[in-house]
């Protein structure tokens, strides 16, 4: 067995050597050239006048194009149309891409953008969601609205109610690696690709359309990317499309990578937003409705902000049971970098809403926050009969693998939940100036694409004579360990070693019309199109074979690399070449899709999700009272990964996760000035963690447990869940700000140092 | 001038204003370096002169006095430096784009002693960002290699 293991990630001798390649150290040919975007100075307007001459003069440039210089579609949007590669005139963002230099070198590239003289026409800007809202700017016609129940009455007869609003800021994805792509002219106008990518198919379709070929003639190959988190599943197409716009035009293989302040201020970032909240309860906390409005700011063209923020509002209720409740989302267009995906896809969003609901009951009440969580989970999967239904969600799914009860009970005795609240009570009373804080915060998190045609996946798979299998999907590897994982499974149906499995890159002209390496799904979906492909062959061997040791084929065994034919064994390559030699197909391909999906977005009603993976974390925090200054203390997470694929991997997706939400909401803040343009665009300026800020004491286990749904070894989806974990460090902060005054902290994120300490006067006073 | 580069004599670049990073990626072939930010703060491009931590997107080339180490010699004769087979033992990466960064630092991490504790060895990590936040692999893999070497 090779599932179920905890072994490294694939191609880790490469890893620690610096032989492995990313798009930027791919050896290029020779004559290779170099591209820089020309970039907005203002954040809307219209060019009125454009001398680009001393760009084109400029030391090494050997051409310069804009929007007219381009013969095909001027498009680089996934969804909407609305995303020219070179502005047509408009402007709609400060950094919006206007032209584009050719150069002989990068460093030539980049000096000459600087050259551009570009006279405006400037506009007033929409730039915050309160701008947006007054000007009626916004995605769709008006606001999607996800109902269920009389939410109004329910609130108003409720015993309680609470109001309030809370500013959720975006995150820049900082992938270590930034944009980058090269393209190579082949003949008779066909192009190969190599771009940093989540989506290749995408990257393909957009270079297709814009050199004016067929998708056959483009070709996107993707070996790994140092980094993604959602941000190269759109963000890319800019690079891909230029690269190829401009080695059509000069017949020279072109090569473009962001520097890292263009890669801030040129691409989108998560939808930072506004949630307002009025929630009705009884006197133990118990919600009754709850009405959400997310004012989300989705920039300025359409991106993923549709499905984005649909998410959004489908993890509104997070782990809870809500009688009544009422989501209200405006997709607010602004002068902005376009938000795009980020790891989690909205989710994030939606559930610190309702968290910070539960936050603000269980103050309001004076009572535990676990205590008023757990009296409005969803009802336990395990206790649904014929006489107990299970809960629906406000989108109308029933929720039947509901496992938060269990595993939040066996966190709080391995974190030792209780007694650690009270010290820390105790500690906050004798220490005026220093405060802790404590929050447990539980994860549902749905899987599945929103948009029901995009569970799908392909593979193909090829055995050859000796033994050796060559592995293709349609998956990309961005360092979640999704090759690693697929190759186990591969090597499992074949009852081979895994060093027989070759992980090859991500090639269009492999597998076609592949979805993002996105919403978690990877391992699902590729895994399972993975089985379908190898199970095909290995059915065709054992045929072979039975038939030539007149043996029953269901009898025929593949384990440690050999191949049992009744009384024979035969070793995995000899099986292999007997088959060939018997002209039987050593080659195939796998499809999958999930199955029992149905959804209505614009109803807001159906079954969007083949099922939910779940977690919960215990963060402990202190904060200084006279500077906001705060670190996390402790950190106890159980997550659950249905029967893990690979517990190494899938730890790491969970802590690394962990650490970039708390991230989010703490310390990585994005600044815009009154004039639109990003403050924050360097790490000099963008605080993302670093060794340092790994909690000290950082436990996580993983719940032992299966996936009661037929997924791939009945394993979960790993990628975004944990990310969510993150919000309990936002909540540790909270209540230690709450020990400071009666009142409720009404905490934004993220709860910077700045925020913390501003929160901590408000209670005071 | 040249530039010895593990071990090995490079040309220096004509431009004096060619930083190491970029003439080891552009011209020399040697990619196994990282440029993330160009900036000096991400830590993805750090090399080892004469032993000690430079960031090479901010070293000019025709200014380094001494010999570079980069993670393409750290290996001597296919036998993995202890710190590359501790980082593999860990798993201490998930992209693996940060890497040669973080392995490189780590080296003189140890050999500097500022890896005593786990405590020590965050701070003295700091420079080098890893987005993936594989920061407890990379902690334990580091604290694995100065553990070995305090035992001799």
């Amino acid at each position: 067995m090779t599932v179920a293991k905890p072994l490294p990630h694939d191609a880790a001798h490469l890893h620690v050597t610096g032989q492995a390649r990313y798009v930027d150290d791919i050896p290029t040919p020779a004559h290779c050239l170099h591209l820089v975007f020309g970039l907005s100075d203002i954040a809307h307007g219209i060019i009125t006048e454009i001398d680009l001459d001393p760009v084109r003069q400029a030391p090494g440039v050997l051409a310069v194009l804009t929007a007219d210089d381009l013969p095909f579609d001027n498009d680089v949007s996934p969804s909407a149309h609305d995303e020219p590669l070179l502005s047509k005139g408009e402007i709609f963002y400060l950094g919006q891409p206007i032209f584009l230099v050719i150069a002989e070198s990068y460093l030539a590239a980049r000096k000459a953008a600087r050259l551009g003289e570009i006279t405006y026409d400037e506009r007033p800007a929409i730039l915050t969601i309160d701008d947006a809202m007054a000007a009626n700017s916004r995605f769709e016609d008006g606001p999607r609205i996800y109902a269920k129940g009389d939410v109004e009455r329910a609130i108003s007869e409720a015993p309680h109610q609470v109001r309030g609003s809370i500013e959720v800021g975006g995150q820049e994805h900082f992938y270590l690696e930034g944009q980058a792509a090269v393209a190579l002219p082949q003949e008779g106008g066909d192009m190969i690709v190599h771009s940093s990518t989540q989506h290749p198919t995408e990257i393909q379709h957009k270079v297709a359309e814009a050199i004016g070929q067929p998708m056959h003639s483009v070709r996107v190959e993707v070996r790994r990317m140092g980094g993604g988190f959602g941000g190269k599943e759109s963000q890319g197409n800019a690079l891909a499309v230029a690269c190829a716009v401009a080695a059509r035009a000069t017949g020279r293989p072109c090569k473009m990578r962001y520097d890292r302040d263009d890669d801030m201020m040129v691409t989108g970032k998560r939808h930072d937003l506004r949630i307002n909240y009025h929630v009705g309860f009884d006197d133990e906390g118990r919600i009754a409705g709850v009405d959400f409005t997310h004012l989300m700011r989705c920039g300025w063209a359409q991106d993923l902000s549709l499905p984005v923020a649909d998410r959004a509002m489908l993890h509104a209720d997070n782990a809870y049971h809500l009688p009544t409740a009422r989501v209200t989302s405006h997709r607010l267009k602004t002068h902005t970098q376009s938000a795009t995906a980020f790891r989690g896809f909205g989710g994030p969003q939606g559930m610190v809403g309702i968290e910070r609901v539960l936050d603000h009951i269980a103050h309001f009440l004076g009572r535990d926050g676990l205590e008023v969580r757990r009296r409005n989970f969803y009802a336990s999967g395990g206790s649904i009969s014929r006489t107990i239904k299970p809960h629906t969600t406000h989108y109308g799914m029933e929720v039947t693998d509901f496992i938060l009860h269990e595993m939040v009970e066996a966190l709080e005795v391995s974190s030792d939940y209780h007694a650690r609240r009270a010290a820390v009570a105790e500690w906050n009373a004798r220490n005026p100036l220093l405060k802790k804080g404590i929050a447990l915060t539980p994860v549902k998190f749905g899987i599945s694409f929103t948009l029901t045609h995009l569970n799908q996946a392909g593979a193909l798979v090829h055995v050859y004579q000796d033994g050796s299998i060559h592995l293709n999907h349609g998956g990309t590897e961005m360092g979640q360990g999704l090759f690693q994982k697929v190759a186990q499974v591969a090597a499992d149906r074949f009852g081979v070693p895994l060093a027989a499995v070759k992980i090859t890159a991500t090639d269009t002209g492999k597998v076609p019309n592949t979805s993002a390496t996105a919403a978690s799904s990877g391992s699902d979906l590729n895994g399972m199109a993975v089985k379908i492909a190898c199970d095909e062959i290995r059915d065709r061997m054992a045929r072979c074979l039975a038939e030539l040791h007149q043996a029953d084929p269901a009898k025929v065994v593949f384990r440690d690399g050999h191949v049992e034919v009744g009384a024979d064994r035969l070793s995995f390559a000899e099986a292999a070449a007997l088959t060939y030699q018997n002209r039987v197909s050593l080659s195939a391909t796998g499809f999958y899709k999930t199955p029992k999906l149905q959804w209505d977005r614009i109803k807001g009603y159906g079954r969007p999700f083949f099922y939910f993976a779940y977690g919960a974390a215990v963060t402990e925090v202190v904060i200084d009272t006279l500077t906001g200054e705060n670190r996390i203390l402790r950190a106890d997470i159980l997550h659950d990964c249905g029967a893990s694929l690979n517990p190494a991997l899938d730890i790491g997706q969970i802590e690394g996760g962990y650490v970039q939400g708390a991230g989010w909401l703490t310390t990585e803040e994005l600044v815009w000035d009154d004039k639109g343009r990003l403050r924050t665009h360097a790490p000099s300026t963008y605080k993302i963690p670093a060794c340092s800020d790994r909690p000290d004491i950082f436990n996580v286990a993983l719940w032992d447990g299966q996936n009661r749904e037929e997924t791939i070894y009945r394993s979960k989806a790993v990628g975004e869940p944990p990310f969510m974990l993150g919000i309990s460090a936002f909540l540790a902060l909270s209540d230690a700000v709450a020990a400071c005054g009666a009142d409720y902290p009404a905490l934004d994120a993220p709860a910077t140092a700045e925020r913390i300490l501003a929160a901590v006067n408000r209670v005071h006073a | 001038m040249t530039l010895c580069i593990n071990g090995a004599d490079y040309p220096m670049p004509n431009d004096p204003r060619t930083t190491l990073l970029d003439h080891m990626r552009e011209k020399l072939n040697l990619t196994g370096t990282k440029k993330g930010c160009d900036h000096g703060q991400c830590g993805a491009c750090t090399v080892l002169v004469d032993g000690k931590r430079v960031l090479s997107c901010l070293q000019l080339a025709q200014t380094v006095r001494g010999d570079v180490t980069t993670i393409e010699g750290l290996s001597k004769n296919d036998t993995l430096h202890p710190m590359q087979a501790a980082f593999l033992e860990h798993d201490a990466y998930q992209c693996g784009f940060c890497t040669p960064g973080q392995i490189m630092s780590a080296v003189a991490c140890v050999s500097e002693g500022h890896a005593g504790s786990d405590a020590e060895i965050a701070d003295w990590m700091s420079g080098n960002l890893c987005r993936c936040a594989a920061y407890p692999q990379i902690r334990a893999a580091i604290a694995s290699v100065a553990q070995a070497e305090a035992e001799g």
